[in-house]
């Protein structure tokens, strides 16, 4: 279970947001909506562990995140705008070294299996510099499939994405959220997902 | 250490799709080299005297060409943020993504030096010592080089500024490293120079990562 409380986030001499309390436990998802420029990308990388919070803190099952940074590392997977992968490298290699960077092996059974679901059949084996911004983006999301993590943090998921995959996304989303798996996004769009969910707007 | 061997099989991956930067560090220091002999002409004993200095300062900066784009591409691309949240400690992944520098940009400048050497008439015994001392150096280069690369990651202009914050930590390198070839070839041994340049690689091994980690964190922020 996640908790916030009272996060802020200062940028220059600008207050982005003040105390943003907010709640993720088992099977739960969070959208965070708010305009350009609110902050919500902040409030993201705040919760990843990426950037520091001015004020507030966060728990991880209870206990501060700070103490727990490995565990808490361990069942997080962040998805952020750059799409994190190699353009040099094909799809099935970029699922393959992202997995084994973070510690998690990937035999390649489980990783075509993956792309397939995802749409990119017939295409694993290409670099993945040829293909378009959607399909990149649909890359980035096969990893979701070969995921484990308990804690998904997506920024903009459904962006560059056509009404199939957003279909299936959803559905990919469902799963986890099925699995007991907690989830917390940004979207401009009204998102219709199974299990509990809360809108946290930022202004 | 699954995740060390990963990333370092990564980046060697993809130094092999991209070749031509592996190559235009080589040939560059190859051209560099060969400008001294072909400038000054066939004085044996002067060549001989500069041919250390002058391979070491090739070498040098042969192996800055490629400093920039060591954690460039990672931080554009994202893979930057995936490796700081990855449950292995980031320092080991930067030392890591250093290890796969040297592979690429310095054990191939340290198997070529005896060949370029040749050009200064150096004697094959001078030649041994000049890659030993170009092995203990050349992964000192990438070390330092690392946090150079960290600390003017995503700032404008970053690449002079890199030169201008790493090369005055190279001096140490080129002293002992060069030194080393002039004191064997005077007769005075090269122990101790190769010894030192050994310390400061032990040292900048067990530093340099934390350093550019540390630099890193700041940049991703």
């Amino acid at each position: 279970m996640l908790r916030a409380h009272g996060l802020a986030c200062v940028r220059g001499d600008r207050r982005l947001f003040s105390d943003v309390d907010f709640s993720v436990s088992a099977g739960d998802w969070l959208q965070v909506e708010g305009a350009n420029g609110a902050g919500k990308t902040s409030l993201l990388r705040i919760v990843a562990g990426l950037a520091q919070a001015a004020d507030g803190h966060l728990e991880w099952d209870g206990q501060p995140v700070d103490t727990v940074r490995d565990e808490f590392n361990a069942r997080l997977l962040y998805l952020g705008h750059a799409p994190s992968i190699k353009d040099d490298l094909s799809a099935l290699e970029n699922l393959q070294t992202a997995a084994a960077v973070a510690g998690r092996p990937l035999d390649e059974a489980t990783a075509l299996a993956a792309l397939r679901r995802i749409g990119l059949k017939g295409r694993e084996d290409l670099p993945t510099r040829v293909l378009s911004q959607g399909q990149k983006r649909r890359v980035a999301l096969a990893r979701l499939l070969c995921s484990q993590a308990r804690l998904w943090i997506l920024d903009e998921p459904f962006v560059a994405l056509d009404v199939a995959a957003v279909a299936l996304l959803c559905s990919i989303l469902d799963e986890h959220l099925a699995r007991g798996g907690m989830l917390m996004f940004t979207s401009h769009q009204a998102v219709q997902l199974a299990g509990n969910g809360a809108s946290l707007r930022l202004s | 250490m699954n995740a060390f061997v990963a990333i370092v099989r990564r980046d060697l991956l993809l130094a092999a799709r991209r070749k031509s930067e592996v190559f235009t560090a080589l040939f560059f220091f190859m051209i560099v080299a060969s400008l001294f002999p072909l400038g000054i002409g066939a004085e044996t004993n002067l060549l001989r005297r500069i041919a250390p200095g002058v391979l070491w300062v090739a070498a040098l900066l042969a192996a800055m060409l490629s400093l920039n784009r060591m954690f460039a591409a990672d931080h554009q691309d994202g893979t930057l943020e995936q490796m700081a949240l990855s449950p292995t400690p980031l320092a080991l992944l930067v030392s890591g993504k250093v290890f796969a520098h040297w592979l690429t940009s310095g054990l191939p400048l340290v198997l070529l030096a005896p060949v370029l050497g040749l050009q200064f008439d150096l004697s094959p015994r001078s030649l041994g010592i000049l890659m030993i001392s170009l092995l203990l150096g050349t992964p000192l280069l990438s070390l330092i080089g690392a946090i150079g690369a960290a600390l003017t990651l995503g700032v404008r202009g970053g690449g002079v500024l890199l030169s201008l914050l790493v090369l005055p930590l190279y001096i140490p390198a080129l002293i002992f490293g060069a030194g080393a070839v002039e004191a064997d070839m005077a007769g005075l041994g090269a122990g101790g120079h190769l010894s030192l340049l050994g310390a400061l690689l032990a040292l900048a091994t067990f530093f340099a990562p934390w350093a550019a980690t540390a630099a890193l964190r700041i940049a991703l922020e």
